[in-house]
């Protein structure tokens, strides 16, 4: 078993003084390659404070932090730009996509900001996987008219876009009904099956981590099981 | 940047009504600052044709020489030289400078002339006149006398004179008649009137009279030279440099006409100001337009910056993103409101065909470029302030997870 990340001894504290929260106390977690992990604790024991923390969108108060060997807590603003846009795909539950543009042009946004325009090469690539996602309908559909489910999954294609190790994906079913919610899964754990890529999903729902190899449980600041 | 460019044009196209608003009010202000500079240009250039435009641009006057004397070392006088009296100070060799400043690049005319004191006698009626002898021929060189006959010609020869309405009525002079000009040297000429003019200026309708150069050689007792030498350009605004050269040339005292023109300078400089003053102000406008919508776009992409940056746009990108859509802003309200304001412009009349009452407006005045190129680096600063607070987006709380 081969790591792709490690964190160790991560701590993160909110505010100062009485307003002082301190939301993980020396957390440590190693995920492995092609992983299919779910992340699960209630509300407010700091699951999305963690994925922001591996997906380089924050820096912790203190510990370590190594994803394919290149130490992430020291790098600056631009390289974490760099290797957020080449090896992290993100799914996030609200404001997941740009509603000014059309499913297709969403599922490119990553390879064309690197490449500086849309390439026929990066279309046709998005365009599979939006077939992939079932939303062969979709291609060309402006982003705002999608439903719930359609939009989460338009938002996985983007996060594979630019075939990174590593999706981390913060309650992306948190808002869909049980059909679509099950749908997008399935989909995940299909693309983990083929493409290996490692995914890391949290959740407050059992059935939804269920259908996770692996099982993460965070409570009070730590990993509890 | 291709792709910036196409993120920039949607975020405009996207909300269009508001967009249009925005760059109807760039447009705006561009009209307003096209409409100054034509408005301030035309009214400048009408106040100087209308001033300057009949009065010699350099003219050469011929000086008295001072009083001096040769004192020897025991004190008496060896020779003096006295200011003349009878005698008109005069440019003897005029005749040899003429062609050289003829030859000044900028001048269109020079017009050699003897000017002097006289009496105007028809009858028992006299009056003092300020006689000028022109070339015959060359009549309207300086002073357009052609336009403004109302009787008879311009037309100067020997035992002609010209003169102005006023004193026309004045004396009951009538085309054709006769009267004795006297001049202040005490010769006297006997002149029949061959022309009647208008000016609309009192004192030179009212007191001037114009006879041929040989005539006023005669009347002045001048042989040779003239008393004076007036000089037309083709660009008033030359006058000065013009001047100084054609003194470095012939050495003469070439005066200018904006020296005594003082009043006139500071009214079209103070004019000047206030354009520059609004034009300013219509700049400004635009920047606090521009700078607002944007900042208010920022705050209301606030969600989709902290995505765009989550998948790897960098800050300079954001940056890129708006600043695009501030310079476009700028660059369509600026063609439009320059299109705008050559539209309003065109019903104006020439700057050749001024008229008085109306507003002279000079469409070829209306910096339309310049008014363009000012709007989009405006409207680019403008937007340098929102874009550096969208790069400045914390994805984390922007996302709101
Ligand atoms: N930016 C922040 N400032 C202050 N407190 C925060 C901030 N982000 C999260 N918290 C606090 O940290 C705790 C964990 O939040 P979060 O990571 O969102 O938990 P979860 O995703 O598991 O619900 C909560 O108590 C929350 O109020
Ligand atoms: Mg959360």
């Amino acid at each position: 078993m081969t790591a792709l990340l490690e964190v160790s001894d991560l701590f993160k504290t909110f505010g100062s003084g009485e307003a002082e929260t301190r939301v993980l106390r020396g957390l440590s977690l190693t995920l492995a390659v092609g992983e299919m992990a779910a992340l699960l604790g209630p509300s407010g024991s700091g699951k999305s404070t963690l994925l922001t923390i591996l997906g380089t969108l924050m820096k912790p108060t203190s510990g370590c932090y190594t994803m394919l060997g290149q130490d992430l807590v020291t790098a600056d603003d631009r390289a974490l730009t760099e290797f957020r846009n080449r090896h992290i795909g993100f799914v996030f539950q609200f404001h997941n996509l740009l509603p000014d543009f059309t499913a297709l042009e969403n599922v490119v946004f990553p390879t064309a900001v690197r490449e500086g325009r849309e390439t026929e090469q990066a279309r046709e690539r998005g365009r599979e996987l939006l077939v992939r996602m079932g939303l062969e309908a979709r291609v060309d559909f402006p982003s705002a008219n999608l439903s719930g489910g359609q939009k989460q999954r338009v938002a996985v294609a983007r996060a594979l876009m630019n075939r990174p190790e590593l999706v981390l994906a913060d309650e992306p079913t948190g808002n869909l009904d049980r059909d679509s919610a099950m749908q997008v899964m399935d989909l995940i754990a299909e693309i983990n099956r083929d493409e290996g890529t490692t995914f890391l999903i949290s959740t407050h729902d059992e059935k939804i981590a269920s259908l996770c190899a692996r099982q993460i449980v965070v409570g009070d600041g730590l990993v509890t099981g | 940047m291709l792709y910036g460019l196409k993120i920039a044009t949607r975020y405009l196209t996207a909300s269009k009504a508001q967009t249009a608003l925005l760059v109807l009010g760039v447009a705006v202000g561009v009209f307003i600052f096209i409409f100054m500079s034509a408005l301030i240009g035309g009214l400048a250039e009408f106040i100087l044709s209308r001033t300057v435009g009949d009065i010699s641009h350099i003219t050469i006057q011929a000086e008295d020489p001072d009083p001096a004397v040769l004192i020897d070392d025991d004190g008496h006088v060896l020779a003096a030289i006295e200011r003349g009296r009878a005698r008109t100070a005069t440019l003897p060799d005029a005749a040899t400078y003429l062609p050289l400043i003829k030859s000044v690049p900028g001048v269109v005319a020079v017009s050699p002339q003897i000017g002097g004191a006289g009496f105007l006698a028809r009858g028992a009626q006299v009056a003092q006149v300020s006689v000028t002898g022109l070339e015959p021929g060359r009549e309207s060189a300086i002073l357009n006398l052609r336009g403004y006959i109302v009787e008879g010609s311009e037309r100067l020869g020997s035992g002609i004179v010209v003169l102005g309405e006023t004193l026309a009525d004045d004396l009951s002079l009538r085309l054709g008649q006769t009267l004795r000009l006297q001049s202040s040297t005490g010769a006297s000429a006997v002149l029949t009137v061959g022309g009647i003019y208008d000016t609309g200026n009192g004192m030179i309708d009212g007191s001037s009279v114009y006879v041929s150069l040989p005539t006023a050689r005669t009347l002045f007792a001048l042989p040779q030279g003239v008393t004076r030498i007036e000089i037309k350009l083709s660009d008033l605004n030359a006058a000065d440099t013009t001047a100084l050269r054609i003194a470095a040339l012939t050495g003469l005292d070439a005066v200018p006409w904006t020296d005594g023109a003082e009043q006139l300078m500071e009214a079209l400089d103070a004019q000047a100001q206030t354009g520059y003053f609004l034009k300013t102000f219509a700049l400004i406008t635009i920047v606090i337009g521009v700078a607002s919508a944007l900042l208010l776009s920022t705050y209301r992409r606030r969600p989709e910056i902290g995505i765009m940056r989550a998948m790897g746009a960098g800050r300079g990108f954001v940056i890129f993103v708006f600043v695009t859509q501030g310079a476009l802003v700028g660059l369509l309200g600026g063609l439009s409101g320059a299109a705008l304001g050559y539209l309003a412009l065109l019903p104006f009349p020439s700057r050749d065909a001024f008229e008085a009452g109306t507003l002279p407006m000079d469409i070829t005045q209306g910096s339309y470029g310049l008014a363009i190129t000012l709007t989009v680096i405006g409207a680019i600063l403008a937007s340098i302030l929102p874009a550096r607070s969208a790069a400045r987006v914390d994805p984390v709380t922007a996302i709101g997870q």
